[in-house]
């Protein structure tokens, strides 16, 4: 038995006033057994499918098509078609109209999205609810904006759109991601080409209806399903773009394949985000920060804050504030309203949150997991906190990209400085202090695309997102978006 | 005079390398919070704990200009019997009342478990000289009450003054006696949070059983914010001191649901040991009804008219 069993084995859960359970309806999705591909407006029958299940019990709830190479083909042949054929030369208020619609739509069917996002994601129904919906809504209606206007954006430059765009996204945020990417290549009048991940293709499929009910035109985006063999065929299809957002792995093998092609790239990869703890911020709030940095959506966020770096002098009353607050972390069913921490995305994802885990015990670092009573069937894993971490552990360098958060300690702003940039990414980073003046110069020295102050995890449309080093490059959000989806003569 | 020291007793600054006593709070994420914590679905049998909890929690008060001996007598009984039609129903904690109406409520909630509060130190205002205040305080006490509600000076309070502040509240904690003392900051007036946990502190350090919002004279009182910046203040003395102050929030609190907010606010942060009277109490004359109402339709499974409800 290995700590963490014995951890996860140790009963007794405070009693007392136990929340009854407040279920959303699972009702208010109607799923069909068997999704094809949406290929040109229409649905095509795949060759192959598998399976795709509800995390949290492991049940199956649909058939998946396994998009196939000739089948991408006809994805990238019908977004060409629809490229050269209307899109591109519609005026920008007119695409801003679809988009405008689409947005509308999302928010008025955003509790059925909501309720899909968690059953297929594993994420609490709290954050589809209130993050994941509000958020993708809030992207297309930002890029509407920017539809008719891309000459302000860019003056004097001339902006051009690229073509068809593949698009790639991950399963950690299935629709918020599809929104990140769908939304700026369409305002900047591109075609597209999505593959949802493997394990959350649904909210992809589902948004399909969406697009119909916008009465999209046939071909503008299409979405082909599937593992990395449709993804690695996506990016050798015939596409002027591919946007990839996931694992840094991956975004080096396209960046190689791509080498040389002349097609454009963004990549949005991981992140080992420091979340950096002054003496003389204001203790409960950072504390419910640092939960959120590394709780949030099971961890499973490329920008998470992922590595604690605390003022020694404040050390102690910080780690006795975190303990006490994971004890009352709810983790359970997604779809109770009052679960803050999910289920994992995958078996394969909880094996290697697992494997890291048992690495940071064998090399020392000292583990803490509240009580916690998890679920018999599905994938889990206990909000988890480890302390005495040194720099060269692998929890502390290598994303985990789990509910697991490492302690380190640092004594001057200098060395906070220095320990938060030892690494190879540089997606995003926390500062916590009332110090106005240390926000800005830490702002200045901190090597990440996103530095957050006296908050954390907080998104917006407007606001550019991207990383530094092995964390990718090019940006998201904002009008820095609409860039790598335009070419300017 | 009792001399104050620079910084309260206990919140000195800390040899050892500890948490810094007074500290901040940061308002955006403070008020995220709360509104995360509102957003708590209760249902069905946690529900009906917490409704019921509310009762026994719940210091039924009236603090009118025209309060007389009659609607106290009556207000007393209500508090004895919330719900004449379901024995089931428990007595609330305490009724509470200005000092002239002392000796009727004492008199009508003698042998029930019922306890008398009573607002002093020239409520709601606190501007009178100090031993005005502490004549008052004597007075309720000798004639019955178990509980003093008393307001700080926030006019001492924002003009820096905090000994005197302090000073005042030793001082009507001695002349309390063995009734216990909530103290009032009156959050509505303090302006910032960070004022509210100062003030909470120095309530605390100076001997309060209970630190209370408000005086309910206010439009802006018992907000879920302010409540948990007064929550993790009676945490950080707990944790530090061992210490456990209690909380009422008073003021603006008018129906079940709010009631089950902030009974939310205080079990996922000091925790079980907090869901007593002795330690947590609603300072509120309209929520009873709401509850009431509540718990009725959570038993029989329908709402029923105000009317069957009884208005005291």
């Amino acid at each position: 038995m290995t700590e963490l069993e014995r951890q996860q084995d140790r009963a007794p859960v405070p009693g007392g006033w136990e929340y009854a359970s407040a279920p959303e309806s699972r009702e208010l999705v109607t799923l069909r057994e068997r999704y094809g591909l949406f290929v040109g407006g229409e649905w095509l029958e795949p060759k192959e499918t598998y399976s795709t299940i509800d995390p949290s019990s492991e049940e199956p709830l649909a058939e998946i098509g396994q998009a196939t190479e000739q089948e991408v083909g006809l994805a990238v042949d019908a977004a060409r078609d629809a490229f050269e054929n209307g899109w591109s030369a519609l005026p920008g208020s007119e695409r801003a109209k679809y988009l405008f619609r689409v947005a509308r739509l999302l928010q008025e069917r955003s509790r059925e999205f909501a309720v899909l996002e968690s059953l297929n994601g594993g994420k609490p129904i709290r954050e589809s609810r209130d993050v994941d919906l509000p958020l993708a809504a809030a992207h297309f209606f930002y890029y509407a904006g920017w539809a008719d206007k891309l000459e302000y954006a860019f003056p004097n430059r001339k902006p051009k759109p690229l073509g068809v765009a593949g698009q790639i996204i991950p399963w950690n945020f299935p629709l918020l991601m599809l929104a990140w990417k769908i939304a700026p290549a369409l305002a900047a009048g591109n075609t597209v080409v999505l593959k949802p991940a493997e394990t959350t293709p649904l909210s992809a499929l589902l948004f399909c209806d969406v697009l119909r009910q916008a009465e999209l035109p046939a071909g503008v985006v299409n979405i082909v399903t599937g593992d990395g063999r449709a993804g690695a065929a996506l990016v050798k299809a015939d596409v002027d773009k591919v946007a990839f957002t996931g694992s840094t792995e991956v975004g080096k093998a396209i960046q190689r394949e791509l080498a040389g092609t002349g097609k454009k790239l963004t990549l949005e990869l991981g992140g080992k985000a420091a979340n950096v703890i002054f003496d003389d911020a204001a203790l409960d709030q950072a504390v419910e920060g640092i939960v959120n940095g590394i709780y949030f959506n099971q961890g499973h966020v490329c920008c998470a804050g992922s590595r604690l770096l605390v003022q020694e002098s404040i050390y102690e009353p910080v780690i006795a504030k975190l303990k006490r607050r994971l004890a009352t972390l709810r983790v359970g069913d997604p779809l109770d309203k009052n679960t803050d921490v999910g289920a994992i995305n995958s078996r394969q994802q909880l094996e290697k949150i697992q494997e890291l885990v048992a690495s940071g015990e064998a090399e020392g670092a000292e583990i803490y997991q509240p009580p916690c009573r998890l679920p018999e069937k599905g994938y889990w894993f206990v909000p988890t906190v480890f302390t005495n971490v040194a720099q060269s552990y692998r929890i502390a360098h290598e994303e985990i990209f789990g509910p697991v958060l490492s302690v380190l300690t640092f004594r001057t702003p200098d060395e906070a400085v220095e320990k938060a940039n030892n690494t190879p990414y540089g997606l995003s980073a926390g500062v916590w202090t009332e110090k106005g003046s240390r926000i800005l110069s830490m702002a200045q020295r901190l090597r990440a695309g996103v530095i957050w102050a006296n908050t954390y995890n907080r998104f917006d449309p407007a606001s550019p997102f991207g990383g530094y080093k092995e964390s990718g490059f090019g940006r998201e959000g904002g009008r820095h978006g609409l860039e790598p989806y335009l070419k300017f003569e | 005079m009792a001399q104050a020291p620079a910084l309260p007793t206990g919140f000195e600054l800390p040899l050892e390398p500890r948490l810094p006593r007074i500290g901040s709070v940061d308002q955006v994420a403070l008020e995220e919070r709360a509104a995360t914590l509102a957003k708590r679905s209760i249902k069905r049998e946690a529900k009906v704990f917490a409704l019921e909890l509310a009762v026994r929690m719940t210091d039924l008060t009236t603090l009118e200009g025209a309060d007389t001996p009659g609607k106290v007598a009556a207000l007393a009984s209500k508090a004895i019997r919330p719900d004449p039609s379901d024995p089931n129903v428990p007595s609330v904690a305490a009724v509470c009342v200005y000092p002239n109406l002392v000796p009727p409520a004492v008199e009508r909630v003698r042998g029930s478990g019922v306890k008398v509060a009573s607002v002093a130190t020239a409520f709601p205002s606190g501007q009178s000289p100090l031993e005005t205040k502490l004549e008052e305080v004597r007075w309720v006490v000798e004639h019955g009450a178990d509980e003093v509600d008393m307001v700080i000076d926030r006019g001492a309070f924002l003009a820096g003054r905090y000994a005197k502040v302090y000073d005042e509240i030793v001082r009507v904690k001695e002349a309390s006696g063995e009734a216990h003392l909530k103290v009032i900051l009156e959050t509505g007036e303090l302006g910032t949070y960070d004022n509210v946990r100062r003030a909470s502190l120095l309530a605390m350090a100076a001997g309060a059983d209970f630190i209370k919002t408000s005086t309910g004279k206010l439009p802006s009182a018992a907000t879920l914010p302010v409540a948990l910046v007064m929550l993790e203040a009676i945490r950080d003395v707990y944790e530090e001191t061992g210490r456990a102050v209690g909380f009422k929030p008073a003021g603006g609190i008018r129906n079940a649901k709010q009631a089950v907010q902030h009974l939310v606010l205080v079990h996922e942060t000091l925790g079980e040991d907090w869901l007593t009277p002795d330690r947590y109490r609603f300072g509120a004359s309209s929520l009873l009804n709401d509850i009431l109402m509540q718990l009725r339709k959570e038993k029989t499974g329908r709402y029923q008219s105000p009317d069957y409800f009884t208005i005291d």
